[in-house]
């Protein structure tokens, strides 16, 4: 029987390493994410066409992220999509005629927004809605388009 | 206070269907020590455990120092097993503690005494049972007679008054088992206590028994004193007593005619 | 014919009976005025042989299962031209399933049937019989510390198996095959999220934990106390823990990616 005095030592060790370990996993591993309502606010956005837009999908200005998408829903009455989505409240001063664009990262990447800024004078607040968007591009609209095209220049 | 510290009346007792017990009266007098023996597979450790109420009666009650065991809370019961100690057929020792700890054992869970006087109870116990050189040993290291004496000095260590011993001679040389059986008769009377021995060990059994039951075919087919049972002329307590090989419990396990299996 | 369905019939009740029994023998064990500083040296020796000697195994398992990952994930990615991926790749798998469910199986066979042979034994030999005599209940004294030091070694185990696997996919993905380490950790970082990947994983380790310890000590109380008993015993810890552990993987796999 091992000296008692070494066994709780080990042990002690063993659940230190397991904490260690959870540290690791959660900022090493995850880059512990800070959208969970802390430090960030929530608006909307209303588009034609979200594409391929999921949720968790970045949020970003300039190609940088700040935030990320937490909801994608129907409109009743309107029947177009409404996507919620977190902003670091780092950014609290987005103008609040600021646009929504749904870019694709990448050629056949996965799709994400881009908030583009207006030059209004007050701020983008806390539920505001942000109508004025573009939609996702469709791949077959826009080979309809080229084929149109195409066959207009024959002529 | 009664003068058998234990009673059986009317005991049935069923495990898998069939009747291992069956309308078994027994009587344990204060401060005697009395054996029940009996062929393998005859009850004798089932009745141990109906005593101390690890197992309940179908029918029937067990009354320990008047109080039917059967009928206590898990609290009640506890205290009256801390009247009771039991020695098992495998010794029972804790085989991560040493053979100091195990004795210290109940000392430390049901006391709280200082480290000074358990050490001295612990040394004590293992005196009275010859083997205070031997406390630092592990179970793994003690032959089975010392296992045994260890486990009687455990099961001594909060003075119960009642000690049951479940076939404390099987398998032992002869010397462990005359040491055996000098300590139970001495401890008894030393201590007081009321002891109940279960074995099929029959020469040493009858050699300190001041009574004998005789258990076979789940019922007591005799009972009495070492010399009236020596004296005994029903045929399956002649059998058992002088070990003989046919009688009642036949030699031949049941079978076909002898000619017919060897196809003569 | 009637007499297979009989059989049947019989084996699903005899099933019932004994998940009845355990589920009270569960319940004795935990729900008890909880003596804590008697009990809380108890269960640390319990975690160091229940957690602590598990430790190599799963940790080497850990880094064995990060590498073959690393190796087999570039294979396929580099077809997609998406080798940086890797690190994503493994994480999720890991975290999310590979961790908890072979940290279980691994669990269930080293420390399982440990302790389900050690209990077992402990019947066999009368141990716990004497102890009911000294009047300790055994359930307190031998099951519970048991029990609660494999529901505090699961998640920890698993912890280090995860961070492991990562180190060991790292060790093969950037240091061998030459990904990218920016890449390797920052699109990992940026797939794997905390709450959902990482705190489902951990609570994954709990219940299993519970589940397994729960099964093994289970099985060693009630073995057969025979050699030829404690043996059957442990094998089903080993089978019976082994299933519980896959099955629950679904029904929580399903409950989490569901959005709990």
């Amino acid at each position: 029987m091992l000296n008692k005095r070494i066994i709780e030592l080990l042990v002690g060790l063993f659940i230190l390493v397991g904490i260690i370990a959870m540290f690791v996993l959660a900022f090493k591993v995850s880059g512990l994410s800070m959208y969970s309502g802390g430090g960030s606010f929530h608006v909307a956005a209303v588009f034609d066409n979200i594409g391929d837009l999921k949720v968790r999908a970045p949020v970003t200005i300039a190609g940088v992220r700040v935030g990320e998408v937490d909801s994608i829903a129907i409109d009743n009455s309107t029947f177009k999509a409404e996507v919620g989505m977190y902003i670091d409240k780092k950014q609290d001063k987005l103008p609040a005629d600021t646009t929504a664009k749904i870019l694709t990262a990448g050629l056949i990447g996965a799709n994400y927004i881009e908030l583009i800024p207006g030059y209004n004078e007050s701020n983008l607040k806390e539920g505001a809605l942000i109508i004025d968007t573009q939609p996702a591009i469709v791949l077959e609209n826009l080979v309809g388009q080229l084929i149109y095209k195409l066959s207009g220049e024959k002529k | 206070m009664t003068d058998n510290f234990v009673e059986i009346i009317g005991l049935h007792f069923a495990r898998n269907d069939h009747w291992v017990l069956n309308d078994v009266n027994l009587r344990i007098p204060r401060g005697k020590i009395v054996a029940i023996m009996g062929p393998s597979g005859s009850g004798k450790t089932t009745l141990l455990r109906l005593i101390s109420a690890q197992l309940r009666p179908e029918i029937g009650k067990v009354l320990v120092n008047g109080v039917d065991v059967n009928s206590l809370a898990r609290s009640d019961l506890y205290k009256m097993r801390s009247l009771m100690g039991m020695l098992f057929q495998s010794s029972g020792l804790f085989t991560g503690l040493s053979v100091f700890e195990n004795v210290a054992f109940p000392l430390r869970e049901h006391t709280k005494l200082s480290e000074d006087i358990i050490r001295n109870v612990v040394l004590m116990q293992l005196e009275a049972v010859g083997l205070r050189g031997a406390r630092d040993l592990m179970p793994s290291e003690l032959s089975g007679g010392m296992a045994h004496r260890v486990a009687l000095a455990r099961a001594l260590v909060l003075n119960p008054q009642l000690m049951m011993y479940d076939e404390p001679f099987t398998g032992q040389d002869p010397i462990t088992m005359g040491v055996l059986v000098k300590l139970i008769k001495h401890l008894n009377e030393v201590l007081e206590l009321t002891s109940i021995i279960v074995s099929h060990d029959v020469a040493e059994t009858m050699s300190i028994a001041d009574y004998i039951y005789v258990i076979a075919d789940s019922r007591i087919i005799g009972e009495g004193t070492p010399e009236q049972i020596a004296n005994d002329k029903s045929p399956l307590v002649n059998q058992f007593i002088h070990g003989l090989a046919d009688g009642p419990v036949p030699f031949h396990y049941p079978a076909n005619k002898y000619r017919e299996d060897l196809k003569l | 014919m009637i007499g297979w369905i009989e059989k049947l019939g019989h084996a699903g009740l005899l099933f019932c009976e004994h998940v009845g029994v355990s589920g009270l023998f569960l319940l004795r064990t935990i729900l008890r005025k909880p003596r804590v500083i008697r009990l809380f040296p108890l269960v640390v020796e319990q975690v160091y042989s229940v957690g602590v000697l598990s430790f190599v195994i799963v940790a080497l398992s850990g880094l064995f299962i990060g590498m073959v990952l690393a190796l087999q994930g570039y294979n396929i990615l580099e077809r997609f031209g998406s080798v940086e991926q890797l690190g994503q790749l493994v994480a999720l798998s890991v975290v999310r399933e590979l961790g908890p469910v072979i940290g279980g199986l691994l669990f269930a066979g080293r420390a399982g049937s440990s302790l389900t042979a050690e209990i077992g034994l402990m019947q066999a030999t009368e141990q716990l019989a004497s102890m009911e005599m000294m009047a300790v209940d055994p359930l307190w004294r031998i099951i519970a510390p048991r029990f609660w030091a494999g529901v505090i070694s699961m998640p920890v185990l698993i912890a280090i198996f995860c961070v492991v696997a990562v180190f060991g996919s790292y060790l093969v993905g950037v240091e061998w095959l030459g990904v990218d380490a920016g890449q390797f950790w920052s699109n990992m970082q940026a797939s794997v999220n905390f709450r959902i990947d990482i705190v489902n994983g951990i609570i994954k380790g709990f219940v299993f934990g519970i589940v397994i310890t729960w099964i093994a000590v289970y099985q060693g109380y009630y073995a057969i106390p025979t050699a030829a008993g404690i043996g059957r015993a442990t094998t089903k810890t080993v089978v019976y823990g082994s299933l519980v552990v896959l099955g629950l993987d679904f029904i929580l796999t399903s409950f989490m990616l569901g959005g709990w």
